[in-house]
């Protein structure tokens, strides 16, 4: 600790921050554009300045910036300084010698950074008279607005975007006044991390293009807590609603998981809640057996009821539907009659990666913790296709590892630039192998492009060089050993090594060969963590239930032990083969779905139910590293739209008062959820007295919003879930972090108010970030036995691949139209060698039956891409990921 | 494209570097000196070349004075309006180069054969004023210089 | 006449002198002399005794900023700063031009000294005669083993790199500098660290100025004292000194450090032109506060010169006659430091071109009152401290002191709405 005086009163903060960040983290209000908590110092803005003196005698002072002073042991400053303060103003009129001040028709405007910086430091009168410079904007894409005259130049775009991202298509341009920030030519901005300069830059020259397009202003959303469900990190969101549309998704800060930032995928993936496709009313089919019509919700209890009664009934899952919702339907049918919605190859991999998340020696680290890294080993995955925000954490945790010489030569941490320029592109050690390139490739020391039985038998191979006693993988080639000595060497050199894998090469024998190195580290004394990928938002949730695989469910069917089936928020052709599921639809008698949008099973349904997205319900999901966490109810929906849940225990009669008496339920039924009731204060919690607001204290048209319906104002819709309400009163004071209603508090109405919520800037939120870990490990487990032999290659054969796109493979935000937009087209990529034994070339169309699905897709050739491999992009074809690989005869079309 | 002489210069002043994009500036000068500009296609190239971004280089490109981003006329006239040269009646030189060629600064000449680009100073303060045509610095000027020096460039 | 052991070999019409020219004049004597015998502690300290100070602007003793250069890590660099772009400078492209093996030969030395691996000679862009020259005499030089591999039979290796500037003035500042150089843009760093620990591609670097490095074969050979002898004041060493304005004989000089202001006017230079008088006088590039007729007796060298209010600089001196608009001249400066910010900091970026929209009004005739305020406000907020580097403080001296001496100008200006000279 250190000891700081500021306007001569003392204060103690921690020690290596510098001054910005103590005054901040005390409370103090310093102007800041330049700053930014995840980005450091720079020191380019100079709105932080404050006045220094040498000691308790020194009466003059002199101005320095915050951010670039270290908060030594005995320094002593004013803000409060006059000359400081006039120093301050000025900055901001400087700025304002350019700024356009459209803040009325800027969707910045109400949370902008420079609006209240501007009204902190006191400025108001401008006495420039001359004419203002102006530029063109680009078109950047379908997720990014472009408004270049409102810059203010505090190049936080292009540190987010270029240096903490990685990005390569984006950065400053020209100079002196008129540095510009875009691209070298109009286009969509490739990061898959693009949406965060809508929150990085301090005013409104990025902006979000699909809130431009809803219309609406940020103090006229209503909001709260909710987590993303596009892919299995649980990235937290905070969605805004307006008019009953969901108009946008921002970040909403959860210090050990998504930190400041959210990937594109899910930011931007929110419009399926506003698509066409949305089931908004109970159907029934009608007695010609044809069509389905909307019912009223009486009629389609009663029926559901009467089937439910008179049937031998199964239900079947999903993991991407809640917890509470998944139970709620093992409820219905008990458990042994309950599936998870996935089928084997999935269901197996699930239940083993919880396995080894429950035994093993090695931490499972939450997100913020992948970023601490100092070494990290990728089998089998591509992160950034995947997992994004996994990725963005593993590009820091390389970056990071090298600021510890940063620091041996004097240079702090939170100075980024000197930091930088010292690191250079030196980067902590990592190795990557899978079937075929990825992005984070670049950064690897090693890369190996290999088949899946082959990335095991590396895995393996690793861990023996680790550690001798782990178990030893027979015909290894001798190029392939040192290979996996070069791995070890580079992991064994490193304090906190992570290993991550995951289920994209559907091999039990993968991620035992990552169990086997993190455990061997583990054996050297390593720090070492390791890491899994879930599939998707609940995997872990459905996973944890328990339950059998689609494949039993068909079972069941067949055997006449079932003739009804209900089926959960899962179009189960997007995660089973497809004869699969249609020989379960095709046994069953009665299909009743519970689902909010239209797919494949939902049209074989013979009873509907319209439920809730996630924004317009209450319930938990569990994210990749076990950790339980809340969605709470944003939007009020339309008339029929509720929880699946809510329906299914409307169908069983066994009606749950609110979600808290749910999980109250389920905690009895499966201690392993006994967590999910600590996640967020139960509906009965009050706040001196009252309930949290959904809406800002500006909400505006609340009386008028519905006037050309009904002059009276509607009474406020009631929420029996969660301490929150539906209205603009309530408390704003310090509350929980999984229930923060908005990051407002007094001159701080952008983002960047966040800092006020948090024990110290970019620390944890008050109280505790949000969610509760299920699982611990007993760190019982030895090593998995049994290294993979290598497996044969089938004559005439290929094995295919899945090839995951961040826009396109998931399946909500591949109904969100600029997610869709930025989707791939479909194709198939082969080896150019296999391409051209195939005497194939670019565009060349060629055949392969996959999983039961014949395909015919143009050939992209892929130098990344394993040889003997074929890759299809998965949620682009018809091939659901989970069946793949699966062997394929391929051949070129011959045009008839 | 770029030709193989170069790449082949790029590549060299790469080498000394200890990495490849440390030639960034000196591939746009490598460039620019044989096609007197640098268009997108060549921003391109050089990105290539380097193992860069074409963002990347433009980024870089756009940066500095001598790059020039948009096309030239066959001579190039940089004239040093800078603080001496000012003195010594640059402002005259100036104008009666707009209005012999009838261009502005910053424009080039209908038939290409000039263009006139306002240069910080050229470091020729006690031979003051001062232009530069292509690579010839001329010194000690006069409108009756400039006229019999601007004959020799066609 | 006193010694000029920078210029006295530079023949009058400034062609270069060759290799064996310079080594008939005993050029590389003190090459051979430091790699033959001296280690680089016994060469730091001679430099450190001389006293030379960087002869870039700034002034900072050589041989202090040499000692902070770490033993490891390598490689490490040593960069000649030859962007000379501050106008009204044009000392260093006279020794680039017409003497390229004294600057080599001080590479070789300085690199030496602090253990460089690599060289580099940054050049402004615009010095094409500089660059021919300068890559001629490196290449006689690797030819004659004064650069490459075991230097003259010795361990010290070292190889010599000429960069050619994609211009901007900010690169001239040490740290955009080797931004520039590693191919970036040319925005300064952060300082500390200083380039002497992270550097060059993270690596300990030393930046020197190309006169300040041309006077270390003299420090080595004949050593510190004869060296502290050569000028008239503390500070040590002669001085290319020039003069461009409306004088008889415009001009470039070597004088002895502390050489007076009128020696040098009415000396070397031949005073005004006829019919005019001197009104102002930038010491030593357009960086510099403005001094005026009152201070032309005193010494040119570091401290005096600071002591009343303005910097030696790069020594070469702009004058302003009294038929030259002083608005008119001050907006020319800072039309050029506007231009060549480099867009990093908010005071210089934003204020710098305020500043010149004001000053161009005023000029104009469409200046009022309250202008004045703005300007003086400008004055402070761009100083010393309150910018990321030194380019703005750099543009608010001649401002800030053509305020002071020359107020009456920019007031009549305004008042009678036009430019009296005009
Ligand atoms: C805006 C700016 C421009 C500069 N331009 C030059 C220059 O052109 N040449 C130079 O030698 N130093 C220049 N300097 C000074 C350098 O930063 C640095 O102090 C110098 O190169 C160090 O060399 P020295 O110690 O030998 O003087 C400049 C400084 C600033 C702030
Ligand atoms: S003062 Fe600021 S903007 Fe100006 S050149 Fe220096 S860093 Fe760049
Ligand atoms: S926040 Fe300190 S200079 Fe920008």
């Amino acid at each position: 600790m250190a000891t700081i005086y500021i306007d001569n009163q003392p204060y103690e903060v921690k020690d290596g921050q510098n001054l910005l960040q103590a005054c901040l983290s005390l409370g103090f209000n310093v102007p800041y554009f330049c700053w930014h908590p995840a980005l450091q110092s720079v020191g380019a803005c100079r709105q932080c300045a404050v006045k220094q003196f040498k000691d308790e005698n020194d009466t003059v002072g002199k101005i320095v910036m915050a951010c670039m002073t270290p908060a030594a042991n005995g320094t002593r400053i004013s803000i409060d300084d006059v000359e400081a303060q006039a120093f301050r103003a000025r900055m901001i009129e400087l700025y304002m010698t350019n700024h356009p001040h459209d803040c009325p028709v800027c969707d910045e405007g109400g949370e902008c950074h420079l609006q209240d910086m501007t009204v902190m430091s006191g400025h108001n009168y401008r006495s420039y008279r001359f004419t203002k410079r102006t530029y063109d904007n680009q078109d950047l894409g379908p997720f990014i607005n472009h408004e270049m005259n409102r810059c203010i130049q505090c190049y936080r775009c292009t540190r987010f975007y270029n240096n903490y991202a990685g990005g390569r298509d984006f950065g400053p341009f020209a100079s002196h006044n008129h540095v510009f920030f875009g691209r070298h030519e109009d286009g969509a901005l490739e990061s898959e991390f693009s949406g965060n300069l809508v929150e990085i830059c301090p005013t409104g020259v990025f902006t979000d293009k699909t809130f431009k397009k809803h219309h609406s202003r940020a103090w006229d959303l209503q909001t709260a807590p909710s987590v993303c469900v596009h892919c299995g990190l649980g990235c937290n969101v905070t969605p805004g609603e307006r008019y009953g549309e969901l108009r946008r998704i921002r970040n909403r800060y959860n210090g050990e998981v998504n930190g400041y930032f959210l990937c594109d995928r899910g930011r931007f993936g929110y419009e399926f809640v506003n698509a066409e496709t949305r089931v908004k009313e109970p159907l029934l089919r009608d007695d010609a057996n044809t069509t389905l019509k909307a019912v009223s919700k009486n009629d389609a209890l009663t029926r559901v009821r009467g089937l439910l009664r008179d049937g031998k009934v199964i239900g079947i899952g999903s993991p991407r539907a809640t917890v509470e919702s998944n139970y709620a339907l093992r409820a219905l049918v008990g458990a042994e009659k309950f599936y998870t919605g996935v089928a084997k190859t999935e269901h197996a991999l699930t239940a083993t990666m919880i396995d080894m998340m429950r035994h093993s020696p090695a931490r499972v680290p939450s997100l913020r913790e992948i970023g601490e890294a100092d070494a990290v080993l990728v089998l089998g995955e591509d992160l950034t296709n995947v997992a994004p925000m996994m990725a963005l954490q593993v590009y820091q945790a390389l970056y990071r590892a090298m600021l510890p010489e940063a620091e041996k030569a004097g240079i702090p941490a939170w100075n980024d630039a000197p930091a930088r320029e010292f690191i250079q592109n030196r980067r902590g050690f990592m190795a990557i192998a899978a079937p075929a390139d990825t992005k984070l490739d670049a950064f690897a020391a090693v890369t190996q492009h290999i088949a899946p039985d082959e990335v095991a038998r590396l895995g393996f191979a690793v861990a023996h060089e680790i550690d001798t006693s782990a178990p030893v993988v027979e015909g290894l080639s001798e190029e392939a050993r040192k290979i996996a000595q070069a791995i070890a060497e580079g992991l064994k050199k490193a304090k906190r090594p992570l290993v991550i894998t995951g289920p994209s090469c559907g091999s039990e024998d993968v991620l035992k060969g990552a169990f086997n190195v993190a455990a061997a580290l583990c054996a050297q004394g390593a720090d070492a963590a390791l890491s899994f990928v879930m599939p998707e938002c609940n995997s872990m949730g459905v996973g944890l239930l328990g339950g059998g695989a689609l494949e039993d469910a068909v079972a069941a069917v067949e055997s006449g032990a079932a003739d009804t089936v209900v089926v959960l928020e899962n179009d189960l052709y997007r995660r089973s083969e497809k004869g699969l599921v249609d020989r379960l639809l095709a046994g069953a008698k009665h299909i009743v779905v519970i689902d909010h949008t239209r797919n494949g099973v939902l049209e074989r349904a013979e009873a509907v139910f319209p439920v809730a997205t996630f924004v317009e319900g209450d319930g938990t999901l569990v994210n990749n590293e076990g950790r339980v966490q809340r969605c709470i109810q944003v939007m009020n929906p339309q008339e029929f739209v509720q929880e699946s849940w809510r329906w299914l225990g409307e169908v069983c009669g066994t009606v749950w008062k609110n979600i808290d008496a749910l999980q109250a339920e389920l905690v009895k039924a499966l201690p392993v959820f006994a967590g999910i009731t600590d996640v967020v204060p139960g509906a009965e919690a009050r706040f001196v007295g009252q309930r949290l607001p959904r809406q800002p204290h500006r909400y505006s048209g609340r009386t008028s919003m519905r006037a050309n319906i009904n002059v009276h104002e509607p009474k406020i819709a009631e929420d029996p879930d969660s301490a929150f309400t539906f209205s603009m009163e309530g408390f704003r004071g310090k509350v929980p972090g999984s229930v923060i209603p908005s990051y407002w508090t007094p001159g701080w109405n952008s983002v960047q108010g966040l800092s006020n919520f948090q024990e110290e800037v970019g620390g944890a939120l008050c109280g505790g970030d949000p969610g509760v870990r299920l699982i611990a490990s007993d760190k019982q487990a030895g090593y998995a036995g049994g290294a993979p032999v290598k497996a044969e290659s089938r004559a005439g054969e290929k094995l295919v691949v899945a090839l995951a796109h961040v826009f396109g493979s998931d399946e909500l935000s591949a109904l969100s139209a600029p997610v869709a937009e930025r989707a791939p087209k479909p194709y198939m990529a082969l080896n150019p060698a296999d391409a051209s034994e195939l005497g194939v070339k670019d565009g060349d169309i060629v055949e392969v039956t996959v999983a039961g699905v014949a395909l015919a897709l143009p050939v992209q050739a892929r130098p990344g891409l394993a040889v003997g491999l074929v890759g299809v992009p998965v949620g682009v074809v018809e091939v659901p990921a989970a069946q793949l690989p699966a062997w394929g005869v391929v051949k070129k079309r011959i045009e008839g | 494209m770029l030709t193989e002489d170069l790449i082949h210069e790029i590549d060299h002043e790469a080498a000394v570097f200890e990495q490849r994009r440390g030639a960034c500036i000196d591939a746009l000068r490598v460039v620019q000196r044989q096609r007197g500009w640098v268009d997108d296609e060549s921003i391109q190239d050089i990105a290539a070349v380097l193992g860069m971004t074409a963002d990347e280089v433009d980024s870089v490109a756009t940066f500095y004075n001598l790059i020039l981003r948009r096309p030239v006329g066959r001579h190039v006239i940089r004239i040093c309006t800078s603080v001496s040269c000012w003195i010594m009646g640059s402002e005259m030189l100036v104008e009666y180069l707009q209005r012999t060629l009838g261009i502005g600064l910053g424009e080039t000449t209908k038939d290409g054969r000039f263009t006139l680009i306002q240069n910080q100073c050229l470091g020729a303060c006690d031979h003051a004023p001062a232009l530069m045509i292509d690579d010839d610095l001329h010194r000690d000027l006069d409108p009756g210089k400039l006229e019999k020096i601007l004959a020799q460039y066609q | 006449m006193s010694e000029r052991p920078l210029t006295e070999r530079i023949r009058p019409d400034g062609a270069p002198i060759t290799l064996s020219e310079y080594e008939a004049a005993g050029g590389y004597q003190a090459v051979r002399k430091a790699l033959g015998g001296m280690s680089p502690k016994d060469v730091l300290q001679v430099v450190k005794d001389s006293g030379l100070r960087g002869r870039g602007g700034a002034g900072f003793p050589t041989g202090v900023k040499w000692s902070f250069v770490p033993e490891n890590p390598h490689p490490k660099y040593l960069v000649v700063n030859g962007d000379e772009m501050e106008p009204g400078t044009f000392k260093d492209r006279v020794l680039l031009e017409g003497d390229p093996h004294l600057l080599v030969e001080g590479v070789i030395l300085a690199s030496y000294t602090i253990g460089a691996d690599v060289a580099f000679v940054f050049l402004r862009g615009e010095y094409l005669e500089s660059e021919r020259q300068m890559k001629k005499a490196i290449t006689e030089a690797y030819a004659k083993g004064y650069l490459g591999k075991n230097i003259l039979g010795s361990e010290y290796s070292l190889e010599l790199y000429v960069h050619m500037s994609g211009g901007r003035y900010i690169c001239g500042e040490e740290t955009a500098l080797l931004n520039a150089l590693e191919g970036k843009r040319g925005n300064p760093r952060t300082k500390p660290p200083f380039p002497q620990t992270s550097g060059l591609w993270g690596k300990p670097s030393i930046v020197n100025n190309v006169e300040t490095l041309c006077n270390l074969p003299g420090i080595i050979a004949k050593g510190p004292e004869w060296f502290k002898g050569l000028s008239k004041t503390a500070n040590g060493g002669t001085k290319l000194i020039g003069v461009s304005g409306k004088v008889k004989n415009p001009g470039l000089w070597e004088l002895p450090l502390g050489v007076t202001f009128r020696e040098v006017i009415f000396g070397h230079a031949g005073g005004m032109r006829d019919g005019l008088s001197l009104r102002g006088i930038i010491p030593g590039g357009a960086s510099t506060d403005y001094l005026t007729e009152e201070h032309l007796d005193v010494e040119m060298d570091y401290e005096t010169v600071a002591k009343v209010g303005s910097r030696l600089g790069t020594g070469t001196m702009i004058l302003m006659d009294n038929k030259t608009c002083p608005v008119g001249m001050i907006h020319n400066l800072i039309t050029f430091f506007a231009h060549e910010s480099c867009g990093w900091c908010t005071p210089c970026r934003e204020g710098l071109p305020w500043a010149e929209k004001t000053l161009r009004a005023i000029e104009r005739g469409e200046g009022v009152m309250e202008d004045l305020a703005v300007l003086d406000r400008l004055v402070v907020d761009l100083g010393p401290g309150m910018t990321f580097c030194a380019l703005a403080p750099g543009a608010m001296a001649p401002l800030g002191s053509g305020l002071k001496y020359f107020r009456e100008d920019f007031e009549r200006h305004i008042r009678e709405q036009r430019c009296p000279w005009k």
